[in-house]
């Protein structure tokens, strides 16, 4: 009975060039917990059937890329496509490859572009797969980019979310999956002009943080682990977008600057370079409503 | 004669295949190859160095926080702070560690390596109230079966009652190793890639409310090392007991040590550890660890040929994706020319031949209890054995440390960025003999190094056609079933790949970054 009620959602969720890290930080979701996430109907009636994802799926080599390919053919336009890591484009993408055809490796430009074109729609998960991050930090060994400009350069239109973060925070996946689920593919005016959700992206670090007060009070940090704002140690809050001194992370335990450490801006397109040095104090900015002058 | 390619190679980090000709249903050749490049040492190269903290733990996801720890002995180092770490900060930096190895050995067991060993699909059969089993027993009935089928077929030795009752530990485990991340963000800000960890010390100052909270997540993880994980990997040894004797690989190990238990000696060598530092040879000779015996070599790797050969301190590379007879990125490090495996086995040999009291204390009633020699830790079980017991011994250390913390007292050195100077961070990853260098010039990065342990264990052939320690593991394994090769994989995850760690490289000499600070 179960059986016939339940809505299956296909995801295929492929890693480009990553450190795996989105990975393991949506494995930390708390509430949904992963398990929910793999097993459970995650919205009542709605199961997330991951078909290929490297890091847990049982499948290796073949079998595995058979899942992957038998997923597109069954399922061309039903199924929601998940990118992590960014794009090698160098040398016509030998940089990377996921799996082979015919004994010759597949790279995965190859395999976004394709799966990216017949997907429902696309999330690109983590800054490097947003915007390249990391990997495409200068002098971009391999040559990376990101899904908006790998579709850019193909003509492709799928719809795409960005969920940028070195790592992002799982509540911004996993509430980015449920919205869709939920409410359907997200409007043109849920996302800002980077393509990112304004539910977790809206804000400024810097307007809902702890330590904002000291900034207000021009109480500045002079070393870390000392008290004070942390921006004369190069902190980015005051230019990066994103909920985290409200939404802590792990559990709620911590986040960068609670634990006196600086907020590096890695929701930010062209992190890490424009937000390097990470420990220079970022140019004098001016914004509405920031600051006590 | 049958040739195995499986590519990709999933439950492991990063992008890794492996290829194995077979005759007679003998592995006789093998090769394993890193599919996936970005050239994180090319990215650090031009920058500021204390950057190379939060760079380089983006090195790998899965065990961000060791590069954080290799990179902060390297900056220490190279800032003439070795012998100046508050000791708070330094028993911080042991706790941050001691976190992220629990609940990275946690999910390499159960998340990675058991479903090679459990068979999940039993908990079809579950009859009981667990509410974990019986959600998986409805997701079974759905019918939709990904990501837990297909699997290779074939090999599934445990009893109903015993595969159903992994099962629901595979499902605790999750909430476990979820549970080591949140202790580590207690002190280090975020999981994964702390923010706690500097040169100079932590970030972080400690609280009595947050020794508490830390205390008891370590209890609960203790408790499941205790009474689930170690009885669980003994549960499948007595199954698979022949994986004693399969994969069992070059017979040299190779440990830097890790947890420092003393920061005061400036000569790292001699420092003490709670795992030792060392060599161990295939008739169990402990050997002291000579950092200057260590070359990496590039004959089968996509490099170019002229900087074979090279010390990591005067690392350099030059990625070369067309090169003939090369097979894959991952480069080959040697010791003193020769093979050398890295990882848990080789920290706890080495601790337990150097009389370590806490490694003995486990490794021979481990032992006994198979009434077997020393000797068969070089195998797939070995292996699996010697990592449930690293974290058996680091969570038994750990309580003892947090209460070494004093709230109040510093926990970072402040300091300047010299104008010239070098350093090096030597530290076992999770998965083995992990080593930063770094090179400062004008105080910006003028060279970077990492030898990580996966490009140690998954490395392919040197310039004399020594076959990495993988590749040695693989060959001479019999091959029931070629279009199920179970024994090829449970050999590689036994090592705990970590690909997007061992593929990384130097940049050519004379290039620069130029100006890339915009804000």
């Amino acid at each position: 009975m179960a059986k016939s009620k339940t809505q299956e959602y296909p995801v295929i969720w492929l890693q480009g060039a990553t450190c795996t890290g989105c990975s393991v930080s949506v494995l930390n979701s708390v509430s949904p917990t992963i398990k929910n996430v793999l097993v459970d109907e995650v919205v009542p009636g709605k199961h997330v059937n991951l078909r290929y994802q490297a890091t847990v799926m049982a499948a290796a080599g073949d079998m595995a890329i058979h899942a992957l390919e038998d997923t597109w053919r069954k399922f061309k336009g039903g199924y929601v496509l998940v990118v992590e890591g960014a794009i090698p484009t160098r040398a016509n993408g030998a940089y990377g490859s996921i799996g082979e055809r015919n004994g010759v490796p597949v790279p995965v430009a190859e395999r976004v572009e394709k799966l990216g074109r017949d997907a429902l729609a696309v999330i690109a998960l983590g800054t490097c797969a947003a915007y390249g991050g990391i990997a495409a930090a200068a002098p971009n060994p391999a040559k990376c980019v990101g899904v908006s400009e790998l579709f850019q350069t193909k003509g492709i239109t799928t719809p795409l979310v960005n969920i940028p973060g070195c790592p992002p925070h799982p509540d911004w996946f996993v509430g980015t999956v449920a919205s869709v689920l939920i409410l359907g593919l997200p409007k043109p005016s849920d996302l800002d002009e980077f393509g990112r959700p304004k539910a977790f992206y809206g804000k400024l670090v810097h307007e809902n943080c702890q330590r904002r007060a000291y900034y207000d009070e021009k109480k500045f940090a002079k070393h870390l682990s000392d008290e004070g704002c942390l921006y004369e140690l190069g902190c980015k809050g005051p230019v990066n977008h994103a909920d985290c001194p409200v939404r802590l992370w792990n559990h709620g335990v911590n986040w960068c600057v609670g634990c006196g450490g600086l907020c590096i801006g890695c929701t930010s397109p062209g992190f890490p370079d424009l937000v390097s040095p990470m420990y220079e104090k970022t140019p004098d900015v001016s914004l509405p409503n920031i600051g006590a002058k | 004669m049958g040739h195995i390619t499986i590519d990709p190679i999933t439950r492991i980090e990063g992008h890794l295949k492996v290829e194995a000709q077979v005759e007679n249903g003998v592995v006789k050749d093998a090769k394993s190859s890193g599919t996936m490049f970005r050239g994180i040492e090319l990215i650090l190269q031009g920058r500021d160095p204390r950057d190379a903290q939060r760079i380089t733990q983006r090195i790998c996801g899965v065990c961000p926080t060791s590069h954080s720890i290799a990179a902060t002995l390297n900056l220490d180092s190279a800032f003439g702070l070795a012998d100046r770490i508050p000791d708070n900060g330094r028993v911080l930096r042991n706790l941050i560690l001691g976190a992220a190895h629990l609940a990275d050995h946690i999910l390499q067991f159960y998340h990675l390596v058991a479903l090679d060993y459990v068979d999940v699909a039993a908990v079809a059969k579950y009859d009981g109230n667990n509410s974990a089993l019986n959600s998986v027993k409805a997701f079974i009935e759905r019918g939709e079966l990904a990501p837990f089928v297909p699997r290779y077929e074939g090999d599934y030795r445990l009893p109903q009652a015993l595969n159903i009752e992994l099962a629901g530990h595979y499902v605790q485990a999750l909430t476990v190793r979820r549970k080591g991340q949140e202790m580590l963000s207690i002190f280090g800000g975020k999981m994964p890639h702390n923010m706690a960890v500097v040169p100079g010390g932590v970030t972080e100052v400690p609280t009595i409310d947050k020794i508490a909270s830390f205390l008891w997540r370590l209890n609960e993880i203790k408790d499941f090392i205790d009474n689930v994980y170690l009885p669980d990997v003994v549960t499948v040894a007595k199954h698979y007991g022949d994986y004693f004797e399969i994969g069992r690989g070059c017979g040299n190990l190779l440990s830097f040590g890790n947890y420092e238990l003393d920061g005061k000696n400036p000569d790292y060598a001699k420092r003490e550890r709670l795992l030792k530092q060392g060599t161990v040879s295939a008739d169990l000779k402990l050997g002291t660890l000579d950092s200057n015996k260590i070359a990496e070599y590039v004959k089968s790797s996509w490099y170019d040929d002229s900087t074979n050969g090279l010390k990591p301190a005067k690392g350099e590379t030059k990625p070369k994706e067309d090169k003939a007879g090369a097979y894959s990125w991952v480069k080959a490090p040697r010791y003193d020319g020769k093979v050398y495996e890295v990882g848990p086995l080789a920290r706890i040999m080495a601790s337990y031949l150097a009389g370590q009291p806490a490694v003995k204390l486990l490794v021979d009633p481990a032992l006994n209890a198979f009434n077997a020699k020393p000797g068969v830790m070089f195998s797939v079980l070995g292996r699996i054995l010697a990592r449930v017991l690293s974290a058996k011994v680091i969570a038994d250390s750990m309580a003892g440390w947090l209460l070494q913390l004093k709230p109040g007292e510093p926990v970072y050195q402040p300091y300047e960025i010299p104008e010239e100077s070098t350093g090096m961070g030597l530290v076992d990853a999770a998965r083995g003999a992990l080593g930063h260098w770094v090179e400062v010039k004008n105080k910006r990065i003028s060279r970077y190094q990492c030898v990580v342990p996966s490009t140690w264990n998954m490395s392919p052939r040197d310039d004399k056609g020594q076959p990495g320690p993988l590749e040695q593991a693989l060959i001479g394994t019999k091959v029931k079933d070629e279009a199920n090769p179970f024994e090829l994989v449970r050999i590689v995850r036994s090592f705990d790949p970590c690909l997007a760690c061992a593929i990384h490289l130097v940049t050519p000499k004379g290039r620069s970054l130029g100006q890339f600070r915009v804000c």
